[in-house]
């Protein structure tokens, strides 16, 4: 046992408390980030590089876009299954749009954008009204989805040639030095915190993820919440497909395939729990962090690359485990 | 003088923070009820979830027949004739009846589960505890207090030799609690001991033989049932001694704030119209199922209704959504705190503030000031027992959890308050507590709706009593024309 360290005369500072809330909550997972990155550093003599680093981020980027969808889904009890189709779907309709069709670049942004939207918000409408299980529901969507990406492809990839613009969205490097896909992955972050902290709709995500029925009592129209995380899902999922169809100056319907399981593993490590009504921004932000530099690691140790799925299983299976612990731990100290 | 079945010594436990036992002790004869008597937080459950093997304590020695007995889990504490009926239904919502009584000792044949043999045995046990239901029937279509019979049935079925009973009636109507008082005098006869905790003094003066009272986690001492009295009781409880438990001052109430008028749904309500008045308390009174708690939520928009209207202060606010309407100044307590009231994992502060967020959130803004005089306030106004406003809800006791509630309906600032059995599961101090709130909030002009079981406290507490049963209002009743045979003829009226 080491020695307890009061910190509860902070905890009401301005910008000590949040901080040291936020190390306590997510003591674990930094720990095993900061000594899964010790070890790298030790064993890959490039592990710790600024240009490592940044290509960990812009890898990570859409894991990040889909975990902070997927986390709102996961605080409601349930979960968002779309993610990698909705990435293949909308990154091959925008570049249809422009190549086949001839609409410019921002048209067919926002045609893209509003098929992820309008996707996510049918997900949140049957799920908010119809009670069948989210999981069913956006699995249902996922295989739509993907079905879509094949049709509207015709089955094969579509490189884009006409604009040379929308390739930058995905290769920019701000300052020369930034990819911009890490830019957006931070400013998304950020906005998720302002939202599940600063408006009222955040305390209504943990309320019904909480107890669904004492929400309902307090006035809190709980399908409108429903609707509305399963909409920002979907308009993430989508982002996240421009932004890859960007980045490969291509529609592929056949990508991505698994994505959304990096993304509800990154959330889970960061400590947002199945169960619902648990999980903060910056925990998901470590947790999509390790799941980078564990693939990231392992291609550095030249690890084939199929142990990189059976390795982040492992982990998964780890997290929820610790997770479910947490919980024991919680409920039996409230007896 | 007869055996001694059970012996609890020195028994002490520690939770990180609260020392929850101290030097606590029980002593149960066989064939005897003993009462267990405590303020929440005295220890009571912890003590008994020490017996049922679901704690272990840190100090102090248990005995069951002389032998010293080692009870390290549930399993083991059921193995040693230990059987616990918790305040809340242990049972499996989608299995049968009967399957809900064998679980885990199904009745074989051949190697395949026989359903034959099982409804009949269950039905001889249900036949015990007078519960007139058909085995094959899935529990979740009983009503909570006879799933609780199912339970009291099913630990009649394990070879008992005390059986433990944390709160039994708190969900049963008169007739099921008569029901069961009959077969705890049957399993009396049998030598079974009975340890039975309330908080209803009435029924410890009912059922028990002796009573053991607990205090701050300690042992207060044992007296005989038949030679005390209700303030002695009371005295030991809370270690003071309690004048008024009923207080309230009655006022001329003001004008007309709540007008329900031919509230229907598909199948429980059928055309119930009542008012409530400024400054006066409104009691509906009523066997389990009679429907006030359905009527009540149907006029808050939590439950769907067919026909009639709701006018709060003479507007028509039919049909809004529950949120509108906390906004026209009306505000329900929920019955069941832990499903409908509160958020278990979630903070006091987090409870308190989830129904007023407008008043400290503003775009992208939060005044965490503005929360902290909020939820500072409940607790100071309510007096609830925590650390801290960050304390999670779950670790509270249940009179402080129920406290948590009510403040988070407070802090609305409603002018009608509806509440649905606000002392259910609270001890007497806690009682006296609401009780005495209720009054000042009546005194300042709110008008109070209470939905409540007890007879005692519909009588002492309400200007007029609305009886219903089977989704009809039956009667209502000035003060001055209460009657408790009236009152009871108008709850068990049938449909002719």
């Amino acid at each position: 046992m080491g020695k307890k360290i009061d910190t509860s005369k902070y905890e009401d500072h301005v910008i000590l408390g949040p901080v040291i809330r936020y190390l306590k909550s997510n003591l674990g997972i930094l720990l095993a980030f900061l000594i899964l990155c010790i070890v790298l550093s030790i064993a890959a003599d490039n592990f710790l590089t600024v240009n490592n680093w940044l290509t960990i981020l812009r890898t990570v980027s859409t894991t990040g876009y889909l975990a902070i969808g997927v986390m709102l889904a996961i605080m409601l009890g349930g979960i968002d299954l779309v993610g990698g189709a909705m990435i293949a779907c909308t990154g091959c309709l925008t570049v249809v749009c422009m190549e086949r069709w001839g609409l410019p670049m921002v048209v067919a942004i926002i045609i893209g954008l509003a098929v992820g939207i309008v996707a996510g918000f049918i997900n949140g409408w049957i799920i908010a009204y119809s009670g069948i299980h989210p999981f069913v529901v956006t699995l249902a969507m996922q295989s739509i989805l993907r079905g879509a990406a094949y049709l509207i492809a015709d089955g094969q990839p579509v490189p884009l040639y006409v604009n040379d613009v929308y390739p930058t969205i995905g290769t920019g490097l701000l300052g020369g030095l930034v990819p911009y896909p890490v830019i957006y992955m931070l400013i998304f972050f950020f906005l998720q915190y302002l939202l599940l902290n600063k408006t009222k709709m955040g305390r209504y995500i943990y309320a019904v993820g909480g107890n669904a029925t004492a929400a309902q009592f307090s006035g809190i129209d709980i399908k409108k919440v429903k609707i509305m995380v399963w909409t920002i899902s979907g308009f993430l999922s989508a982002f996240a497909g421009i932004v890859l169809s960007a980045r490969l100056s291509s529609g592929q319907p056949s990508t991505s395939v698994g994505a959304e399981t990096d993304a509800i593993a990154a959330c889970v490590l960061g400590g947002t729990s199945m169960y619902g009504g648990v999980g903060c921004t910056g925990g998901v932000l470590i947790g999509v962090l390790v799941i980078g530099v564990i693939t990231n690691g392992l291609t550095l140790l030249h690890v084939n690359s199929n142990w990189q799925y059976v390795a982040k299983g492992v982990i998964i299976l780890l997290a929820v485990y610790i997770d479910m612990i947490r919980q024991n731990k919680m409920q039996s100290r409230s007896e | 003088m007869p055996k001694t079945l059970v012996e609890m010594k020195n028994i002490s436990k520690s939770f990180p923070g609260v020392k929850a036992l101290d030097n606590a002790q029980l002593t149960l004869y066989e064939g005897e009820v003993l009462g267990l008597l405590g303020e929440n937080g005295a220890g009571k459950s912890t003590l008994m979830n020490v017996l049922g093997g679901v704690y272990k304590p840190d100090e102090g020695t248990i005995s069951i027949d002389g032998k010293e007995a080692k009870i390290n889990s549930v399993v083991e504490a059921q193995n040693l004739g230990v059987a616990f009926i918790h305040q809340e239904i242990a049972l499996v919502p989608y299995l049968s009846v009967a399957e809900n009584i064998f679980l885990g000792r199904e009745r074989m044949t051949a190697g395949m589960v026989d359903q034959k043999k099982m409804y009949k045995e269950a039905k001889q046990w249900l036949d015990m505890v007078g519960l007139d239901v058909n085995p094959a029937t899935m529990l979740c279509r009983l009503s909570i207090g006879r799933q609780q019979m199912v339970e009291i049935a099913k630990a009649c079925s394990l070879n008992m030799k005390l059986l433990i009973m944390d709160e039994p009636t708190s969900s049963l109507s008169e007739s099921e609690v008569d029901s069961l008082f009959a077969m705890i005098n049957k399993l009396k006869a049998q030598g079974i001991g009975i340890i039975y905790i309330s908080h209803k003094l009435s029924e410890i003066f009912t059922i028990t033989d002796r009573v053991c009272v607990m205090r701050d986690g300690g042992y207060v001492g044992t007296i005989i049932t038949k030679k005390s009295s209700e303030s002695e009781l009371v005295q030991m409880m809370v270690g003071r001694e309690l004048n008024n438990y009923y207080v309230r001052t009655f006022n001329r109430p003001g004008e007309v704030m709540l007008d329900v008028q031919h509230v229907s749904s598909n199948t429980r309500l059928k055309d119930c119209s009542f008012q409530v008045r400024r400054g006066e308390i409104l009691g509906f009174y009523g066997l389990v199922g009679a429907g006030r708690s359905e009527l009540l939520k149907a006029v808050m928009g939590l439950y769907p209704r067919t026909e009639g209207k709701v006018f709060i202060k003479g507007e028509d606010v039919t049909g809004l959504p529950t949120m509108k309407l906390q906004d026209k100044g009306i505000a329900l307590v929920p019955e069941n705190r832990k499903l409908e009231g509160l958020i278990l994992k979630n903070s006091i502060s987090f409870n308190m503030s989830i129904a007023v967020l407008k008043k400290f959130i503003n775009h992208l803004h939060v005044n965490y000031k503005r929360e902290r005089e909020i939820v500072d306030n409940g607790i100071r106004t309510l007096a609830v027992k925590t650390p801290s406003r960050d304390q999670r809800v779950g670790n509270l006791s249940g009179g402080n959890q129920q406290k948590v509630v009510l403040a988070k309906w407070l802090a609305a600032e409603p002018e009608i308050l509806i509440l649905d059995e606000p002392t259910r599961g609270v001890d007497v101090g806690a009682k006296a507590e609401i009780y005495k709130i209720m009054n000042e909030l009546a005194a300042k002009g709110m008008a109070i709706v209470m939905i409540s079981s007890e007879m005692p406290e519909v009588l002492n507490m309400c200007d007029r009593i609305v009886v219903m049963s089977e989704g009809r209002i039956r009667g209502e009743l000035e003060r001055s024309e209460f009657e408790q045979e009236r009152i009871l003829h108008y709850a068990i009226a049938e449909e002719v």
